[in-house]
């Protein structure tokens, strides 16, 4: 019932055209510019179009962990609790993973079955994997966003200009290689970057321990910007108390 | 005359509020600016400096529907969230003349992304836009965000019962990208496509300004791209009244 009320955003109402249509549009955008530019084939943007919408709950959901209660005037009275902030940031990050999952498992699903792209049987569990590694990834970024909440109002922009930067730089409709190596160096530092050419290769038929190396970069790449997430939220606790920012709304 | 001081005042005004909002003004340039970012990397790979140049125009309209089908979807909502809609609804004039300036401020506000994009595509990129016709050019694109703002004033009339409209806006800004011929060619999409594209006036206003640029003859689907507006406004306006009674009816203007 609180995971409900704080996110709001599952109704069906905004859940099904917001979650599970657009992401599947999404696919199809780049899918026909690949096709129009020749470039690569429908699975290359059918995987990373797919698990990069998992960034959409990862990101809008962490942030709503301070937006929301801010909104509801109910920030102030969570961190006067002396409850442990790590248990309490990090335990709201775990049904925006599972929501993550969920969104990036179904656009592949249904992109893939739209665009006729097959992927073997026996790449689907290590790809559920791959899944859950991202998402968990992300929402290390997103732990960051929610922070920056604690000090920014308009959080719905920051998270669409950094769903935009993910979607810029973290190879998923343009390959890794053809980036300007500035562009492609950077994405080295970002959640989703490793998980993504991880699923392309688990689909091209490598086994998941081949990809070992691009899941532990993903996961280790994910724990830090939780902790970096982290680390923020407790300056910006401090700062806000301080500076009487808390209720700003 | 009284009517149309409502609306440029109206449109004035509203492009005035838009052009201050975070959401509309700065992310309204830098969303479309990471799609055409990507266009630009992918159709660069081709080598091909006629396709960066089509991209190029079709990425500067996107920004024109991102920035009207999010916001007109949800503008009567917005009314209500602001306590406005009621005020605005008991006014002296006729309901649409209040949303139409509205909608087509939304669609206006693009004009910032539409130049951005051309700027980013000119400085980052070096795609030149030559414009073969800069008169006809000049014509197309107002014609265009005009076109969008009432396709937009559509929008905001039909979804208006749906309480979450804006997320309706958002699903909505993928599919006319792309069935619109925007960024891909509708020569690639199924048969089926072409008759939906056709209905909507961003696909004509999209044709038009890629004629005038380089130098087709754009008079035609400027032409069509106005009818189709005006149709829109024509079938918003009849179900303006509907709408409006059935609130009356059910007292419904002040539900948030």
């Amino acid at each position: 019932m609180s995971f409900r009320a704080l996110y709001g955003w599952l109704s069906p109402w905004i859940y099904i055209p917001g979650m599970m249509v657009a992401p599947v549009f999404q696919i199809l955008l780049f899918a026909y510019i690949g096709r129009a530019a020749h470039l690569e084939s429908d699975r290359f943007y059918v995987i990373g179009n797919a698990i990069q919408y998992a960034s959409i709950p990862c990101l809008f959901a962490m942030a709503n962990t301070i937006a929301g209660e801010r909104q509801q005037q109910t920030l102030g009275a969570i961190l006067a609790s002396p409850a442990p902030r790590l248990p309490l940031f990090l335990g709201r990050s775990l049904p925006v993973i599972a929501n993550g999952v969920v969104v990036a498992a179904f656009a592949l699903a249904v992109g893939s079955l739209i665009l006729d792209v097959h992927i073997p049987v026996s790449a689907i569990a290590p790809l559920a994997l791959v899944i859950v590694v991202a998402s968990a990834a992300c929402t290390g970024l997103g732990l960051v966003n929610a922070a920056i909440g604690l000090r920014v109002r308009e959080t719905a922009v920051l998270s669409n200009i950094i769903f935009g930067f993910l979607l810029v730089f973290c190879g998923v409709n343009v390959p890794l290689d053809a980036l300007p190596a500035g562009m492609s160096t950077i994405a080295q530092g970002l959640p989703l970057t490793h998980g993504i050419e991880a699923a392309r290769k688990l689909a091209d038929g490598h086994s998941l321990s081949s990809v070992g190396r691009l899941v532990l970069a993903e996961a280790l790449v994910g724990a830090l910007w939780a902790w970096a997430g982290y680390l923020l939220l407790r300056f910006f606790e401090v700062q806000s108390f301080r500076h009487a920012t808390l209720e700003r709304s | 005359m009284r009517v149309a001081r409502l609306l440029a005042i109206g449109w004035a005004l509203n492009v005035k509020m838009l052009s201050q909002s975070a959401f509309d003004g700065l992310l309204g340039v830098l969303w479309p600016l990471f799609f055409a970012t990507i266009a630009f990397l992918m159709f660069r790979i081709g080598h091909d400096p006629h396709t960066l140049l089509y991209a190029s125009l079709g990425a500067s309209v996107m920004g024109i529907w991102s920035s009207t089908s999010v916001q007109a979807s949800s503008a009567l909502q917005r009314q209500r969230w602001h306590g406005t809609l009621e005020i605005l609804v008991a006014a002296p004039v006729h309901f649409s003349l209040v949303l139409l300036p509205i909608t087509i401020a939304m669609s206006t506000v693009g004009i910032y992304s539409m130049v951005a994009t051309l700027l980013w595509g000119r400085v980052l990129f070096g795609i030149s836009i030559h414009f073969v016709h800069p008169w006809l050019f000049a014509l197309a694109v107002p014609v265009t965000i005009v076109s969008i703002g009432m396709l937009g004033f559509l929008l905001s009339v039909t979804v208006v019962r749906y309480r979450t409209a804006w997320a309706l806006g958002n699903m909505f800004e993928y599919p006319v990208w792309l069935v619109c011929g925007f960024l891909v060619p509708l020569s690639l999409f199924p048969g089926w496509v072409r008759p939906i594209s056709w209905l909507l006036a961003p696909t004509w206003g999209m044709r038009a300004i890629r004629a005038a640029a380089s130098g087709g003859a754009p008079l035609g689907s400027v032409a069509v791209c106005a009818a189709l507006g005006l149709a829109y406004a024509t079938i918003g306006i009849l179900l303006i009244e509907t709408v409006l009674r059935s609130a009356r009816a059910n007292a419904t203007f002040s539900l948030t």
